[in-house]
Protein backbone atom coordinates (compact mmCIF):
# COMPACT_ATOMS: atom_id res chain seq x y z
CA UNK A 1 0.00 0.00 0.00
CA UNK A 2 1.83 3.26 -0.99
CA UNK A 3 2.32 5.55 1.98
CA UNK A 4 -0.01 8.79 2.60
CA UNK A 5 3.06 10.56 4.04
CA UNK A 6 6.63 9.88 3.30
CA UNK A 7 9.17 12.51 4.11
CA UNK A 8 13.10 11.75 4.09
CA UNK A 9 15.38 14.42 5.09
CA UNK A 10 13.22 17.16 5.07
CA UNK A 11 15.34 20.14 5.56
CA UNK A 12 13.76 24.27 5.46
CA UNK A 13 16.03 26.53 6.91
CA UNK A 14 15.34 30.10 7.40
CA UNK A 15 18.37 32.02 8.41
CA UNK A 16 21.42 30.32 10.53
CA UNK A 17 17.77 27.97 11.84
CA UNK A 18 17.12 25.03 10.90
CA UNK A 19 13.60 25.09 11.33
CA UNK A 20 13.25 20.71 9.92
CA UNK A 21 16.85 19.45 10.53
CA UNK A 22 16.43 16.30 8.41
CA UNK A 23 13.16 15.05 9.25
CA UNK A 24 11.97 11.22 8.12
CA UNK A 25 8.32 9.96 8.55
CA UNK A 26 6.31 7.45 7.05
CA UNK A 27 2.79 6.95 7.46
CA UNK A 28 0.31 4.69 6.26
CA UNK A 29 -3.05 5.16 5.12
CA UNK A 30 -5.81 5.00 7.72
CA UNK A 31 -4.36 6.42 10.78
CA UNK A 32 -4.58 9.52 12.63
CA UNK A 33 -1.54 11.05 13.39
CA UNK A 34 -0.38 13.47 16.03
CA UNK A 35 2.43 15.97 15.82
CA UNK A 36 3.14 16.69 18.94
CA UNK A 37 6.14 19.28 20.80
CA UNK A 38 6.75 22.71 21.78
CA UNK A 39 6.51 26.17 20.02
CA UNK A 40 9.21 26.39 17.52
CA UNK A 41 9.50 22.76 17.16
CA UNK A 42 9.12 22.82 13.21
CA UNK A 43 5.43 21.36 13.86
CA UNK A 44 4.23 23.91 11.40
CA UNK A 45 6.73 24.22 9.26
CA UNK A 46 6.56 20.56 8.63
CA UNK A 47 2.36 20.65 7.88
CA UNK A 48 3.29 23.73 5.06
CA UNK A 49 5.65 21.88 3.87
CA UNK A 50 3.02 18.90 3.07
CA UNK A 51 0.40 21.58 2.38
CA UNK A 52 3.18 22.47 -0.76
CA UNK A 53 3.04 26.08 0.60
CA UNK A 54 7.06 25.81 1.93
CA UNK A 55 9.39 24.37 -0.24
CA UNK A 56 12.11 22.29 1.73
CA UNK A 57 15.82 23.34 1.00
CA UNK A 58 16.21 19.29 1.54
CA UNK A 59 14.84 15.88 1.51
CA UNK A 60 12.54 14.25 -0.21
CA UNK A 61 8.37 14.50 0.60
CA UNK A 62 5.74 12.05 -1.31
CA UNK A 63 2.01 12.62 -0.11
CA UNK A 64 0.11 9.88 -1.42
CA UNK A 65 2.69 8.85 -3.88
CA UNK A 66 3.07 12.35 -5.46
CA UNK A 67 5.94 14.00 -5.52
CA UNK A 68 5.59 16.98 -3.65
CA UNK A 69 8.30 18.43 -4.58
CA UNK A 70 8.23 18.31 -8.17
CA UNK A 71 4.10 17.79 -8.35
CA UNK A 72 3.13 20.37 -6.25
CA UNK A 73 -0.21 20.74 -7.94
CA UNK A 74 -1.13 16.90 -7.65
CA UNK A 75 -0.79 17.28 -4.11
CA UNK A 76 -3.55 19.79 -3.83
CA UNK A 77 -5.93 17.47 -5.53
CA UNK A 78 -5.77 15.18 -2.18
CA UNK A 79 -4.76 17.43 0.67
CA UNK A 80 -7.30 19.67 2.95
CA UNK A 81 -5.82 22.16 4.91
CA UNK A 82 -7.15 23.84 8.11
CA UNK A 83 -4.68 26.68 9.79
CA UNK A 84 -4.16 28.01 12.92
CA UNK A 85 -6.00 31.08 12.01
CA UNK A 86 -9.62 30.29 11.01
CA UNK A 87 -9.05 31.14 7.50
CA UNK A 88 -13.09 31.89 6.80
CA UNK A 89 -14.51 35.03 5.17
CA UNK A 90 -16.13 36.34 8.13
CA UNK A 91 -18.20 38.41 5.27
CA UNK A 92 -19.88 35.38 3.66
CA UNK A 93 -22.32 33.08 5.37
CA UNK A 94 -21.34 29.08 6.66
CA UNK A 95 -23.15 27.45 3.30
CA UNK A 96 -21.25 30.51 0.49
CA UNK A 97 -17.85 29.62 2.01
CA UNK A 98 -18.43 25.86 1.76
CA UNK A 99 -19.92 26.16 -1.53
CA UNK A 100 -16.88 29.05 -2.89
CA UNK A 101 -14.44 26.59 -2.33
CA UNK A 102 -16.54 23.54 -3.51
CA UNK A 103 -16.48 25.24 -6.64
CA UNK A 104 -12.99 25.68 -6.55
CA UNK A 105 -11.86 22.22 -5.51
CA UNK A 106 -13.36 21.87 -9.02
CA UNK A 107 -17.14 20.29 -8.15
CA UNK A 108 -19.73 21.66 -10.46
CA UNK A 109 -22.22 24.25 -8.96
CA UNK A 110 -24.86 21.69 -8.20
CA UNK A 111 -22.38 19.33 -6.59
CA UNK A 112 -20.79 22.58 -4.32
CA UNK A 113 -24.09 22.40 -3.17
CA UNK A 114 -24.62 19.11 -2.02
CA UNK A 115 -21.46 18.91 -0.65
CA UNK A 116 -21.91 22.04 1.35
CA UNK A 117 -25.42 20.62 2.80
CA UNK A 118 -23.09 17.78 3.90
CA UNK A 119 -20.73 19.49 5.35
CA UNK A 120 -23.09 21.38 7.43
CA UNK A 121 -24.80 18.39 8.58
CA UNK A 122 -21.18 16.66 9.44
CA UNK A 123 -20.40 20.12 11.36
CA UNK A 124 -23.36 20.08 12.97
CA UNK A 125 -24.04 23.51 11.51
CA UNK A 126 -26.54 23.59 9.59
CA UNK A 127 -29.15 25.90 11.55
CA UNK A 128 -26.46 28.53 11.00
CA UNK A 129 -25.48 28.12 7.86
CA UNK A 130 -26.95 30.91 6.46
CA UNK A 131 -26.00 33.52 9.51
CA UNK A 132 -22.31 34.88 8.12
CA UNK A 133 -19.46 33.65 9.56
CA UNK A 134 -18.56 36.88 11.40
CA UNK A 135 -21.52 36.11 13.91
CA UNK A 136 -19.76 32.82 14.52
CA UNK A 137 -18.37 31.94 18.32
CA UNK A 138 -14.94 31.01 18.44
CA UNK A 139 -16.22 26.94 18.09
CA UNK A 140 -18.44 27.50 15.15
CA UNK A 141 -15.81 29.22 13.71
CA UNK A 142 -13.33 26.43 13.75
CA UNK A 143 -16.11 23.81 12.64
CA UNK A 144 -16.73 25.68 9.98
CA UNK A 145 -12.53 25.93 8.86
CA UNK A 146 -12.42 22.25 9.60
CA UNK A 147 -15.64 21.60 7.63
CA UNK A 148 -14.09 23.83 4.39
CA UNK A 149 -11.08 21.66 4.28
CA UNK A 150 -13.68 18.72 3.78
CA UNK A 151 -15.83 20.21 0.93
CA UNK A 152 -13.11 18.45 -1.06
CA UNK A 153 -13.21 14.52 0.68
CA UNK A 154 -9.59 15.00 1.06
CA UNK A 155 -7.07 11.82 1.25
CA UNK A 156 -5.19 13.52 3.83
CA UNK A 157 -6.36 16.05 5.83
CA UNK A 158 -3.82 18.70 7.34
CA UNK A 159 -4.74 20.15 11.18
CA UNK A 160 -2.43 22.52 12.42
CA UNK A 161 -3.18 22.99 15.97
CA UNK A 162 -6.81 22.70 15.52
CA UNK A 163 -8.15 22.98 18.84
CA UNK A 164 -5.92 25.66 20.25
CA UNK A 165 -7.99 29.00 21.70
CA UNK A 166 -11.12 26.96 22.03
CA UNK A 167 -12.96 26.63 25.24
CA UNK A 168 -13.42 22.81 26.52
CA UNK A 169 -16.78 22.19 25.10
CA UNK A 170 -15.91 23.20 21.69
CA UNK A 171 -12.54 21.48 22.14
CA UNK A 172 -14.72 18.04 22.71
CA UNK A 173 -16.98 18.84 19.92
CA UNK A 174 -14.15 19.42 17.50
CA UNK A 175 -12.36 16.24 18.33
CA UNK A 176 -16.04 14.36 18.09
CA UNK A 177 -15.81 15.83 14.56
CA UNK A 178 -12.38 14.87 13.94
CA UNK A 179 -12.91 11.57 15.14
CA UNK A 180 -15.68 10.96 12.75
CA UNK A 181 -13.52 11.31 9.73
CA UNK A 182 -11.26 9.14 9.53
CA UNK A 183 -14.22 6.03 8.47
CA UNK A 184 -14.68 8.50 5.67
CA UNK A 185 -11.33 7.49 4.25
CA UNK A 186 -9.66 10.44 5.22
CA UNK A 187 -5.98 10.33 7.08
CA UNK A 188 -5.31 12.77 9.43
CA UNK A 189 -2.00 14.40 10.15
CA UNK A 190 -2.60 17.24 13.14
CA UNK A 191 -0.40 19.08 15.21
CA UNK A 192 -0.75 20.16 18.57
CA UNK A 193 0.51 21.48 21.80
CA UNK A 194 -1.32 19.15 24.03
CA UNK A 195 -0.78 15.97 25.12
CA UNK A 196 -4.59 14.89 26.21
CA UNK A 197 -5.76 16.33 22.60
CA UNK A 198 -3.13 13.50 20.88
CA UNK A 199 -4.35 11.06 23.34
CA UNK A 200 -8.26 11.34 22.17
CA UNK A 201 -7.20 11.98 18.87
CA UNK A 202 -4.53 9.99 17.66
CA UNK A 203 -3.40 6.18 16.42
CA UNK A 204 -0.19 7.42 16.88
CA UNK A 205 1.96 10.46 18.05
CA UNK A 206 4.99 11.55 16.92
CA UNK A 207 6.87 13.46 19.22
CA UNK A 208 9.18 16.28 17.23
CA UNK A 209 11.88 19.35 18.93
CA UNK A 210 13.93 21.24 16.43
CA UNK A 211 12.94 19.53 13.62
CA UNK A 212 13.57 16.05 13.48
CA UNK A 213 11.05 13.12 15.11
CA UNK A 214 12.56 11.98 18.92
CA UNK A 215 10.11 9.28 19.32
CA UNK A 216 7.32 8.19 17.31
CA UNK A 217 4.58 5.09 18.57
CA UNK A 218 0.75 4.78 20.07
CA UNK A 219 0.10 6.74 22.89
CA UNK A 220 0.52 3.98 25.20
CA UNK A 221 3.82 2.91 23.83
CA UNK A 222 4.98 6.66 24.34
CA UNK A 223 3.61 7.46 27.89
CA UNK A 224 4.83 3.64 28.97
CA UNK A 225 8.10 4.72 27.57
CA UNK A 226 7.89 8.33 29.36
CA UNK A 227 7.79 6.65 32.59
CA UNK A 228 4.64 6.84 35.81
CA UNK A 229 2.21 8.20 36.85
CA UNK A 230 2.28 11.34 39.46
CA UNK A 231 0.73 11.76 42.53
CA UNK A 232 0.53 15.16 43.51
CA UNK A 233 -0.96 16.91 46.69
CA UNK A 234 -1.78 20.39 47.14
CA UNK A 235 -1.85 21.44 51.05
CA UNK A 236 -3.43 24.21 52.72
CA UNK A 237 -0.47 25.29 54.92
CA UNK A 238 3.05 25.31 53.07
CA UNK A 239 4.19 24.20 56.98
CA UNK A 240 2.57 20.70 55.75
CA UNK A 241 5.17 20.18 52.68
CA UNK A 242 8.06 19.01 54.59
CA UNK A 243 5.65 16.51 55.97
CA UNK A 244 3.95 15.41 53.16
CA UNK A 245 6.97 14.93 51.28
CA UNK A 246 8.23 12.70 53.64
CA UNK A 247 4.76 10.21 53.02
CA UNK A 248 5.23 10.96 49.32
CA UNK A 249 8.83 9.57 49.63
CA UNK A 250 7.70 6.41 51.03
CA UNK A 251 5.35 5.27 47.88
CA UNK A 252 7.80 7.14 45.36
CA UNK A 253 10.73 8.16 44.54
CA UNK A 254 12.10 11.67 44.49
CA UNK A 255 9.44 13.65 45.74
CA UNK A 256 9.75 17.15 44.63
CA UNK A 257 8.12 19.92 46.55
CA UNK A 258 7.08 23.25 45.39
CA UNK A 259 6.85 25.85 48.32
CA UNK A 260 5.09 28.76 46.61
CA UNK A 261 2.14 26.69 45.19
CA UNK A 262 2.11 24.47 48.43
CA UNK A 263 2.19 21.26 46.04
CA UNK A 264 4.61 18.23 46.26
CA UNK A 265 4.57 15.17 43.64
CA UNK A 266 5.95 12.21 42.89
CA UNK A 267 6.15 9.75 39.94
CA UNK A 268 5.01 6.06 41.20
CA UNK A 269 5.39 2.79 39.27
CA UNK A 270 1.59 1.34 40.34
CA UNK A 271 -1.12 4.05 40.54
CA UNK A 272 -4.07 3.66 42.18
CA UNK A 273 -2.73 1.48 44.89
CA UNK A 274 0.17 3.72 45.67
CA UNK A 275 -2.81 6.97 45.72
CA UNK A 276 -4.61 4.59 48.50
CA UNK A 277 -1.30 4.03 50.35
CA UNK A 278 -0.21 7.84 50.22
CA UNK A 279 -4.12 8.65 51.33
CA UNK A 280 -3.60 5.90 54.24
CA UNK A 281 -0.50 7.43 55.83
CA UNK A 282 -1.75 11.54 55.18
CA UNK A 283 -4.46 10.73 57.55
CA UNK A 284 -2.77 8.75 59.88
CA UNK A 285 -0.35 12.08 60.46
CA UNK A 286 -3.30 14.31 60.05
CA UNK A 287 -1.79 16.39 57.13
CA UNK A 288 -5.07 18.12 55.83
CA UNK A 289 -4.56 18.46 52.42
CA UNK A 290 -6.55 20.31 50.11
CA UNK A 291 -6.32 18.13 47.19
CA UNK A 292 -4.79 15.08 46.11
CA UNK A 293 -4.52 13.57 42.37
CA UNK A 294 -3.26 10.70 40.16
CA UNK A 295 -2.14 12.19 36.88
CA UNK A 296 -0.36 10.68 33.49
CA UNK A 297 2.30 12.97 33.27
CA UNK A 298 1.99 16.15 31.02
CA UNK A 299 3.44 16.63 27.81
CA UNK A 300 6.52 18.67 29.53
CA UNK A 301 7.08 15.39 31.76
CA UNK A 302 6.71 12.98 28.31
CA UNK A 303 8.88 15.24 26.17
CA UNK A 304 11.85 16.12 29.12
CA UNK A 305 11.88 11.85 30.01
CA UNK A 306 12.14 11.56 26.33
CA UNK A 307 15.00 14.41 25.36
CA UNK A 308 16.81 13.25 28.16
CA UNK A 309 16.69 9.80 27.10
CA UNK A 310 17.65 10.44 23.51
CA UNK A 311 20.86 12.18 24.73
CA UNK A 312 21.50 9.57 27.04
CA UNK A 313 21.55 6.96 24.52
CA UNK A 314 23.04 9.07 21.46
CA UNK B 1 15.92 7.41 18.63
CA UNK B 2 17.49 6.10 15.31
CA UNK B 3 16.10 5.41 11.68
CA UNK B 4 12.80 6.55 10.28
CA UNK B 5 9.37 6.18 12.00
CA UNK B 6 7.24 4.24 10.22
CA UNK B 7 3.33 4.74 11.17
CA UNK B 8 2.01 0.99 10.52
CA UNK B 9 -1.12 0.20 8.06
CA UNK B 10 -4.47 0.17 9.74
CA UNK B 11 -7.45 -2.41 7.50
CA UNK B 12 -8.49 -0.87 4.24
CA UNK B 13 -10.58 2.23 3.86
CA UNK B 14 -12.36 3.72 0.96
CA UNK B 15 -10.57 5.94 -0.85
CA UNK B 16 -11.35 9.30 -1.11
CA UNK B 17 -11.54 10.93 -5.37
CA UNK B 18 -9.05 13.13 -6.43
CA UNK B 19 -9.96 16.71 -6.78
CA UNK B 20 -9.50 18.06 -10.40
CA UNK B 21 -9.68 21.55 -9.00
CA UNK B 22 -11.44 24.67 -10.75
CA UNK B 23 -9.73 26.29 -13.97
CA UNK B 24 -8.18 29.61 -14.08
CA UNK B 25 -11.14 31.94 -14.94
CA UNK B 26 -13.71 29.94 -12.35
CA UNK B 27 -11.27 30.02 -9.78
CA UNK B 28 -9.79 33.96 -10.51
CA UNK B 29 -13.98 34.66 -10.65
CA UNK B 30 -14.93 33.10 -7.48
CA UNK B 31 -11.93 35.04 -5.72
CA UNK B 32 -12.69 38.04 -6.91
CA UNK B 33 -16.19 37.16 -5.86
CA UNK B 34 -14.89 37.24 -2.24
CA UNK B 35 -13.57 40.20 -2.32
CA UNK B 36 -16.37 41.86 -3.80
CA UNK B 37 -18.30 40.22 -0.91
CA UNK B 38 -16.00 41.21 1.75
CA UNK B 39 -16.56 44.90 0.55
CA UNK B 40 -20.37 45.09 0.15
CA UNK B 41 -21.34 43.26 3.26
CA UNK B 42 -18.81 45.58 5.77
CA UNK B 43 -20.81 48.90 5.51
CA UNK B 44 -18.21 50.78 7.91
CA UNK B 45 -16.07 50.56 4.96
CA UNK B 46 -18.32 52.08 2.65
CA UNK B 47 -19.43 54.73 4.67
CA UNK B 48 -15.92 55.95 5.83
CA UNK B 49 -14.02 55.95 2.45
CA UNK B 50 -17.08 57.80 0.80
CA UNK B 51 -16.63 60.52 4.00
CA UNK B 52 -13.26 60.72 3.68
CA UNK B 53 -13.17 61.31 0.20
CA UNK B 54 -15.95 63.98 0.49
CA UNK B 55 -14.06 65.93 3.13
CA UNK B 56 -11.45 65.83 1.24
CA UNK B 57 -13.13 67.41 -2.20
CA UNK B 58 -14.76 69.77 0.42
CA UNK B 59 -11.76 70.92 2.11
CA UNK B 60 -9.90 71.47 -1.41
CA UNK B 61 -13.33 72.93 -3.06
CA UNK B 62 -13.95 75.47 -0.32
CA UNK B 63 -11.16 76.26 2.03
CA UNK B 64 -7.85 76.08 0.01
CA UNK B 65 -9.66 76.02 -3.29
CA UNK B 66 -10.00 80.20 -3.32
CA UNK B 67 -5.97 80.66 -3.07
CA UNK B 68 -5.49 78.32 -6.01
CA UNK B 69 -5.01 79.54 -9.34
CA UNK B 70 -5.64 77.42 -12.25
CA UNK B 71 -3.55 79.76 -14.38
CA UNK B 72 -6.36 79.63 -17.05
CA UNK B 73 -10.24 80.67 -17.98
CA UNK B 74 -10.76 76.82 -16.40
CA UNK B 75 -12.53 77.59 -12.47
CA UNK B 76 -10.69 75.76 -9.28
CA UNK B 77 -13.75 73.42 -9.18
CA UNK B 78 -13.38 72.33 -12.92
CA UNK B 79 -9.91 72.14 -12.49
CA UNK B 80 -9.95 70.07 -9.46
CA UNK B 81 -12.32 67.39 -9.66
CA UNK B 82 -10.93 65.66 -12.68
CA UNK B 83 -7.62 66.22 -10.71
CA UNK B 84 -9.63 64.32 -7.62
CA UNK B 85 -10.99 61.63 -9.50
CA UNK B 86 -8.08 60.56 -11.22
CA UNK B 87 -6.34 60.81 -7.80
CA UNK B 88 -8.97 58.64 -6.02
CA UNK B 89 -7.62 55.41 -7.94
CA UNK B 90 -4.65 55.65 -5.84
CA UNK B 91 -6.92 56.33 -2.55
CA UNK B 92 -8.61 53.37 -3.38
CA UNK B 93 -5.51 51.26 -4.16
CA UNK B 94 -4.75 51.82 -1.15
CA UNK B 95 -7.62 49.68 0.23
CA UNK B 96 -6.36 47.00 -2.37
CA UNK B 97 -3.16 47.06 -0.27
CA UNK B 98 -4.49 46.69 2.75
CA UNK B 99 -6.61 43.82 1.87
CA UNK B 100 -4.34 41.79 0.14
CA UNK B 101 -2.06 41.84 3.25
CA UNK B 102 -4.79 40.78 5.24
CA UNK B 103 -5.42 37.95 3.45
CA UNK B 104 -1.74 36.81 3.70
CA UNK B 105 -1.92 38.02 7.40
CA UNK B 106 -5.12 36.19 8.26
CA UNK B 107 -4.60 32.84 6.49
CA UNK B 108 -6.63 33.11 3.67
CA UNK B 109 -4.05 33.41 0.93
CA UNK B 110 -2.27 30.02 2.36
CA UNK B 111 -5.80 28.26 2.24
CA UNK B 112 -5.91 29.16 -1.51
CA UNK B 113 -2.57 28.17 -2.31
CA UNK B 114 -3.17 24.87 -0.76
CA UNK B 115 -6.40 23.95 -2.94
CA UNK B 116 -5.85 22.17 -6.63
CA UNK B 117 -6.16 25.75 -8.42
CA UNK B 118 -3.44 28.05 -10.61
CA UNK B 119 -2.01 30.25 -8.14
CA UNK B 120 -2.12 32.87 -10.40
CA UNK B 121 -6.15 32.88 -9.53
CA UNK B 122 -5.70 34.39 -6.37
CA UNK B 123 -3.84 37.24 -7.74
CA UNK B 124 -6.01 37.68 -10.64
CA UNK B 125 -9.31 37.42 -8.61
CA UNK B 126 -7.87 40.38 -6.32
CA UNK B 127 -7.28 42.50 -9.05
CA UNK B 128 -10.18 41.64 -10.53
CA UNK B 129 -12.19 42.43 -7.14
CA UNK B 130 -10.27 45.94 -6.58
CA UNK B 131 -10.74 46.72 -10.34
CA UNK B 132 -14.93 46.36 -9.65
CA UNK B 133 -14.23 48.76 -5.94
CA UNK B 134 -12.22 51.23 -8.28
CA UNK B 135 -15.02 51.11 -10.68
CA UNK B 136 -17.30 52.16 -7.95
CA UNK B 137 -15.16 54.36 -5.67
CA UNK B 138 -14.72 56.60 -8.98
CA UNK B 139 -17.96 56.64 -9.86
CA UNK B 140 -18.79 57.60 -5.68
CA UNK B 141 -15.55 60.36 -6.58
CA UNK B 142 -17.57 61.70 -9.71
CA UNK B 143 -21.02 62.22 -8.04
CA UNK B 144 -19.40 64.25 -5.54
CA UNK B 145 -17.43 66.48 -7.66
CA UNK B 146 -21.03 67.20 -9.58
CA UNK B 147 -22.11 67.60 -6.33
CA UNK B 148 -19.70 70.29 -5.06
CA UNK B 149 -20.42 71.73 -8.65
CA UNK B 150 -18.45 70.69 -11.24
CA UNK B 151 -19.90 70.98 -14.73
CA UNK B 152 -18.75 69.04 -17.72
CA UNK B 153 -17.40 71.66 -19.91
CA UNK B 154 -16.19 68.67 -22.57
CA UNK B 155 -18.19 66.27 -24.15
CA UNK B 156 -19.78 63.24 -23.10
CA UNK B 157 -17.82 60.90 -25.26
CA UNK B 158 -14.62 62.73 -23.64
CA UNK B 159 -16.04 62.26 -20.18
CA UNK B 160 -16.52 58.55 -21.00
CA UNK B 161 -13.20 58.29 -22.02
CA UNK B 162 -11.47 59.71 -19.19
CA UNK B 163 -13.61 57.75 -16.80
CA UNK B 164 -12.50 54.60 -19.14
CA UNK B 165 -8.61 55.49 -18.84
CA UNK B 166 -8.89 56.48 -14.71
CA UNK B 167 -10.09 52.72 -14.97
CA UNK B 168 -7.15 51.96 -17.08
CA UNK B 169 -4.09 53.47 -14.84
CA UNK B 170 -6.20 52.21 -11.28
CA UNK B 171 -5.83 48.57 -12.89
CA UNK B 172 -2.01 49.21 -13.28
CA UNK B 173 -1.47 51.39 -9.55
CA UNK B 174 -3.41 48.18 -8.21
CA UNK B 175 -0.20 46.06 -8.76
CA UNK B 176 1.71 48.43 -7.26
CA UNK B 177 -0.44 48.33 -4.21
CA UNK B 178 -0.67 44.26 -4.36
CA UNK B 179 2.85 44.63 -4.27
CA UNK B 180 3.16 46.28 -1.01
CA UNK B 181 0.43 44.54 0.15
CA UNK B 182 2.52 41.04 0.19
CA UNK B 183 5.40 42.97 1.05
CA UNK B 184 3.69 44.54 4.16
CA UNK B 185 2.13 40.82 5.19
CA UNK B 186 0.26 42.48 7.71
CA UNK B 187 -2.37 44.90 6.87
CA UNK B 188 -0.93 47.42 9.47
CA UNK B 189 2.25 47.58 7.75
CA UNK B 190 1.12 47.82 4.21
CA UNK B 191 -1.06 51.06 5.53
CA UNK B 192 1.87 52.64 6.65
CA UNK B 193 3.15 51.64 3.22
CA UNK B 194 0.92 52.54 1.09
CA UNK B 195 0.65 56.41 2.61
CA UNK B 196 4.32 56.19 0.68
CA UNK B 197 2.02 57.12 -2.35
CA UNK B 198 0.82 60.44 -0.59
CA UNK B 199 3.82 62.48 -2.44
CA UNK B 200 2.57 61.13 -5.54
CA UNK B 201 -1.15 62.72 -4.90
CA UNK B 202 0.25 66.61 -3.92
CA UNK B 203 3.20 66.67 -5.82
CA UNK B 204 1.20 66.19 -8.94
CA UNK B 205 -0.86 68.62 -11.15
CA UNK B 206 -4.10 66.71 -9.32
CA UNK B 207 -4.84 69.65 -6.98
CA UNK B 208 -2.94 72.48 -8.00
CA UNK B 209 -1.05 73.34 -11.65
CA UNK B 210 2.51 72.31 -11.52
CA UNK B 211 3.54 75.44 -12.86
CA UNK B 212 2.73 77.06 -9.18
CA UNK B 213 5.41 74.56 -8.19
CA UNK B 214 9.16 75.52 -7.24
CA UNK B 215 12.13 73.93 -9.35
CA UNK B 216 12.78 70.58 -7.88
CA UNK B 217 9.81 69.57 -6.90
CA UNK B 218 7.81 70.72 -10.13
CA UNK B 219 10.55 68.87 -12.08
CA UNK B 220 9.18 65.71 -9.83
CA UNK B 221 5.67 66.47 -10.12
CA UNK B 222 6.45 67.19 -14.26
CA UNK B 223 8.24 63.06 -14.88
CA UNK B 224 5.94 61.08 -11.83
CA UNK B 225 3.09 58.96 -13.83
CA UNK B 226 0.02 60.80 -12.34
CA UNK B 227 0.56 64.24 -13.27
CA UNK B 228 0.10 62.67 -17.24
CA UNK B 229 -2.71 60.74 -16.34
CA UNK B 230 -4.08 63.89 -14.56
CA UNK B 231 -3.81 65.80 -17.27
CA UNK B 232 -5.05 63.38 -19.84
CA UNK B 233 -8.61 63.02 -17.81
CA UNK B 234 -8.58 66.94 -17.43
CA UNK B 235 -7.95 67.68 -21.15
CA UNK B 236 -10.97 64.99 -21.85
CA UNK B 237 -13.54 66.12 -19.23
CA UNK B 238 -12.72 70.10 -19.89
CA UNK B 239 -12.16 70.17 -22.85
CA UNK B 240 -10.93 73.14 -24.82
CA UNK B 241 -10.60 75.59 -21.37
CA UNK B 242 -8.63 72.77 -19.99
CA UNK B 243 -6.58 71.70 -22.65
CA UNK B 244 -5.45 74.94 -22.87
CA UNK B 245 -3.98 74.86 -19.36
CA UNK B 246 -1.64 71.79 -21.61
CA UNK B 247 1.76 72.19 -23.29
CA UNK B 248 0.77 69.64 -25.51
CA UNK B 249 -2.36 68.01 -26.98
CA UNK B 250 -4.63 66.03 -24.32
CA UNK B 251 -3.86 63.13 -26.74
CA UNK B 252 -0.09 63.04 -26.23
CA UNK B 253 -0.69 62.82 -22.86
CA UNK B 254 -2.93 60.05 -23.37
CA UNK B 255 -0.81 58.24 -24.95
CA UNK B 256 2.05 58.93 -22.44
CA UNK B 257 0.01 58.05 -19.60
CA UNK B 258 -1.06 55.06 -21.36
CA UNK B 259 2.67 53.81 -21.81
CA UNK B 260 3.14 54.83 -17.85
CA UNK B 261 0.42 52.54 -16.89
CA UNK B 262 1.65 49.34 -19.31
CA UNK B 263 5.00 49.73 -18.11
CA UNK B 264 3.81 50.01 -14.30
CA UNK B 265 1.54 47.25 -14.59
CA UNK B 266 4.23 44.75 -16.49
CA UNK B 267 7.02 45.58 -13.74
CA UNK B 268 4.75 45.41 -10.62
CA UNK B 269 2.74 42.49 -11.93
CA UNK B 270 5.87 40.30 -12.68
CA UNK B 271 7.24 41.61 -9.25
CA UNK B 272 4.00 40.10 -7.26
CA UNK B 273 4.47 37.29 -9.43
CA UNK B 274 7.80 37.04 -8.08
CA UNK B 275 7.04 37.71 -4.71
CA UNK B 276 3.72 36.02 -4.89
CA UNK B 277 5.75 32.68 -5.83
CA UNK B 278 8.27 32.52 -3.32
CA UNK B 279 7.75 29.76 -0.78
Amino acid sequence: MTPILEAYGLVKRYGKTHALAGLDLVVHPGRVVALLGPNGAGKTTFVRTVATLLRPDAGTLHVDGIDALRKPGKVRQVIGLAGQFAAVEEAMTGRENLEMVGRLFGLSRKDAKAAAVRVLDQMQLTDDADRLVRTYSGGMRRRIDLGISLVGTPRLLLLDEPTTGLDPGSRLQLWDAIRDLVVTGTDILLTTQYLDEADRLASDIVIIDHGTVIAAGTPAELKSRAGDDMIEVHVRAAGDLPAVSGVLATVGHDPQADVPARRASVAVDDGSSRLMDALRRLDQQRITVEDISLRRPTLDEVFLSLTDRQEASS
Amino acid sequence: MTGTSVIAPSPAVPRAAVNTGARLWTSSLLVAGRTVRKFARTPQLIVFTTIQSALFLLMFRFAFGGAIGTGGSLSYVDFLVPGFIASSILWSGMGAATGMAEDVEHGFVDRLRSLPIPRAAVLIGRSLADAALLVWALAVAAILGFAVGFRLTGTVPGALAAFGLCVLFGFAFEWVFIVIGLLGGTARAAQSLGLLVTPLVFLSSAYVPVASMPGGVRQFSEIQPLTPMVDAVRGLAAGARGQALLQHSTSYYIGLSLAWAAAIFVVFGLLAVLRFARR
